[in-house]
This record gives structure tokens, sequence and C-alpha cells, in this order.
């Protein structure tokens, strides 16, 4: 694949707009005892847009991977790690696990991992905002508004403006 | 010369004294343990981090609370924990201290948690692995002689920091045995590297290191004064071997004039916290009714000292 052509043309979409597209593809099939549970932090800000636009009443889980990842051997713990916070029973319960980027799909195994701390879900699926390509594991998302082709050498990220808007970004590694 | 504890990169690689620790680095060992404290509170009360990775508790000298701690820390990280009982085991026999490292390191040790009455020893050790070239084995000073303990002061930066989440306004009093306690020095050092108003060293003379105004504490005498308008009191243990010694009177004595009454207590300010890093005796340094009393966190600090000491040791094997 040529990085140039993937990473140079491509437009990036406005991420406000995505979470009202990923909502609505959510909406159809939200159950009254799902619960949100967003991964630090861009996953996080995209499962609190979500609790406002689908209107869910119950509190959302957040949760930090830094004490999962399997490249803790190689790179060390994350120098900024977040307190998870569970704030509802999970045994039993239907989540809908909320990240920015889907990738390698490392961060979502950790996550899946990390719930499984906590208790036995009935359903976990997976939201999130871009899918970029590039698995490294069996992994995919229930519910995704944007697909894109992205080489490894870039890196897309959510971050929030002055204004407190989602906004995308690419990094390009030397 | 480089500090010790760091690895070429700058990142902490050993924890052998608060002195000389950069307040970020302090600042992160905080952060982190506020993530693991969530961890003590869940149904699997584990997490994968250290998963396959060996934690030996090599202890010189006793210290039943401290070696459980962090056990109890490094299985919350899902070690393999092998804990020592040297003092009836090899040292008894005649084995040096580097050759039963060299012993454990043949077991494939990833990491020494180390206390030993010869203030130093855990300094050696970290300095033979990195002469051996293992700077992937980690050491942790749990204690050593009167020189330092630094998750014990870690641990009561914590306490300080949940309760009181700034440190910059801050009056604090140290009041005891400071002159054999690694406690108080790692305290003192911690305080005044996170930017403590005031730091009181408070006790007789007999109890206090020459020359300890040089770490930037007021030297008081007198545990009034001294209590007076203190937003953290830090009682210190008395040790017995000290009470009928040439250092002091009594027992009774030392309470009458440095023990923490609810009565001295109240001139301190009225939301004041009181820590101890235990075993407390009661009637000697602190009176039951402060020990049980509103104020005092002691048992917060035993709780809090895993969720620092599952940090230490989740950032040290990292690295």
């Amino acid at each position: 694949m040529n990085a140039e052509k993937t990473s140079h043309t491509v437009a990036l979409p406005d991420a406000e707009a995505l979470c009202v597209q990923l909502a609505a593809l959510i909406r159809p099939q939200l159950q009254p005892e799902t619960v949100l549970v967003g991964i630090h932090s861009g996953g996080a800000w995209v499962a609190q847009r979500l609790q406002t636009l689908l209107g869910l009443d119950r509190e959302i889980g957040l949760i930090d991977v830094s004490f999962y990842r399997d490249d803790y051997g190689a790179r060390g713990l994350h120098p900024r790690v977040q307190p998870s916070s569970i704030p509802f029973d999970v045994e039993g319960r239907r989540l809908i696990l909320v990240d920015d980027v889907l990738y390698t799909g490392r961060t979502t195994r950790a996550a899946i991992n990390e719930l499984f701390d906590y208790g036995r879900p009935a359903v976990i699926q997976l939201a999130v905002l871009a899918d970029r390509g590039h698995r490294q594991l069996p992994i995919c998302a229930d519910f995704c508004p944007w697909r894109v082709d992205l080489d490894p050498s870039s890196e897309l990220v959510l971050s929030l403006d002055d204004g407190g808007r989602l906004q995308w970004s690419l990094d390009e590694h030397a | 010369m480089r500090n010790p504890q760091l690895n070429a990169n700058g990142a902490l690689t050993h924890l052998l004294s608060i002195e000389g620790l950069p307040r970020e680095v302090i600042t992160h060992i905080l952060d982190t343990a506020s993530s693991f404290l969530k961890v003590s509170h869940r149904d699997v009360k584990k997490v994968p981090l250290l998963r396959g990775k060996s934690v030996f508790n090599v202890f010189f000298e006793n210290s039943t609370r401290t070696r459980t701690t962090f056990e109890i820390a490094a299985k919350r990280l899902s070690a393999d924990v092998i804990n020592l009982d040297v003092t009836r085991s090899s040292t008894a026999k005649g084995e040096t201290l580097l050759d039963t490292v060299d012993n454990l390191v043949a077991m494939h040790a990833d990491m020494f948690v180390v206390r030993h009455a010869a203030s130093g020893a855990p300094h050696l050790i970290a300095d033979h692995l990195r002469r051996l070239g293992r700077e992937d084995v980690h050491v942790v000073n749990a204690g050593d002689g009167r020189h330092a303990h630094p998750t014990q002061g870690l641990l009561d930066m914590y306490t300080i920091r949940h309760y009181k989440q700034e440190f910059t306004n801050l009056v604090v009093a140290i009041v005891g045995d400071i002159l054999h306690s690694r406690v108080a020095r790692s305290d003192i050092h911690a305080l005044t590297t996170l930017g403590a108003a005031e730091v009181r060293a408070v006790g007789p003379q007999t109890l206090l290191p020459t020359a300890i105004e040089k770490m930037g504490v007021r030297v008081c005498h007198d545990l009034r004064s001294a209590i007076r308008d203190c937003d953290v009191v830090i009682m210190l243990r008395l040790q017995n071997e000290r009470m009928n010694g040439a250092l002091l009177p009594s027992a009774r004595e030392y309470f009458r004039c440095y023990g923490l009454t609810p009565a001295v207590l109240a001139l301190a300010r009225p939301d004041a916290i009181v820590m101890h890093p235990g075993p407390m005796n009661r009637g000697v340094e602190i009176d039951s009714d402060v020990a049980d009393g509103p104020q005092a966190v002691i048992l917060p600090q035993v709780t809090f000292g895993i969720a620092v000491r599952m940090a230490v040791m989740g950032i040290l094997a990292g690295n």
C-alpha cells in the first residue's frame, strides 16, 4: 500500500457529526438496560457524547486499560494512568464498549479482559468512531460510521479543540 | 554521578530513597496509586501487569506488616511472591548479602524487596546488579537502618494528599524518635520536595539527630507549641528498647511530655489528621482516644500502602 496515497489524501470528517451517525447506528439495537463503557481518553469523550445523544440516564463506565496492555513489558507503564470507574454491577449486564479508533484490536482485547474482572457481562458490543484497518486480532466493531485504510506510519488522533468540540488530526511518524 | 535509582533513560528502575527523587516522579507514583486503589474494590482484586514475574521479599529484619503489604501488592499485580526469612537461613549460616542476591538472581528473580538493619544495603544490591549487567532486576527498599523507608514515605504522602489535596499550605509536625526513624527521614524528604509550607521535627533533644534543621525542618522540643495550628501530625513509634535506656527516663514521662492526647490535639487545626506508621504503642506516644478518634487516619494509611506499593512495583518492573 502506498502511504502517501492513503495518508495525505484522506479527508478527515467532522468528529461531532460522526458521533451523531454512531448514535443513529446504535439506537435501533439499544435495550433499556444497556450501559456504555468508554475507554480513556478518546473513547470516554465519545461515550459522553453518545450518552447525551441517546438520552441514556444510567451513568457510563470509564476504563483505562494501562494495567492490561500487552506491550507493558516493552514500553512500561503508561505515564498517565486514569482510574477506571465502573459505577454499576457488570454481572449479567449488556455493555457497549466505546472507543475513538479501532486499529490493531489490542486495546479492545485489554478492555474486554478488564471488564471480566468486574463480573460476567451478558453481552459486550463494540462501538467506534473510526475503523482504520490493519487488525492484529480477530476483533471487529458492531457499530462504526467511518472506515478508512490508513498506513501504519500515520496516527489518527481524536482531541478536543479550544471550544470543547471533538476533532480529528493525523500525525505522521518519520 | 547518575542518580542510582534511575536508568540511562532517566526512568525509575530502583526505589532506594525519596531523597533526590524529582517531584514529577513522586507525583507520578501517587497518581498511579490512585488507579490501583480502585482495583482493591473490585470482584477480582488483581491486574495482570506482573504476570510471570517473580518478586522476592528478602527481609533481613523482621516486619510482618510491611512484608505482608508488599506481598499483597505483588499478588494483586499477579506476580509470584517468594518470602525469604533470611535471618533464620543462609545468613545465619554465614552467606554474604551479595552471595544471597546472586543465588536469587540465578533463580530468575525479577524484583527484590529488601529490608535490612544496615543503612545502604539496598543500594549495595542495586549497585551489584548494575555491575552484573542485570538492570532488568529491580530493587525496592523496604527499610534500611536509619536511612530510608521510601514506600512508607510515599504512602504517607498519598494519605496527606487524599485528605488535604495540596501540600503548599500545609504545616506538618513529625513527633517522636526521629533519631532512629527512617520513616521520619523519608517523610521529611518527601514533604520538602512536594513543597509543604512548614515541617516541624518534634521530640526531646536526645531523640533528634544533630543538624536536622539542615533538612529544611523547624526543630521544636515542646509538643504543645509544635502542634499548634498543624494540619497533619505524624506520630512515630517509640521502640521499647529506648524507653529505659540513657535516652529517656521512662515511658510514662515520655507520654507526659510527648504523648498525643485529645487535649494536645485540640491545639492543632480542627480538621488536622493524625498519622502513625504502626505498630502503635498506646499510652506511650499516642493516647487511645486519639488513635481511635475521628481525626486518626492510621488504618486508611495501611489500605493506601498497598496501592502505593502496587504503583511502585508496577512502574519499576516496566522500566
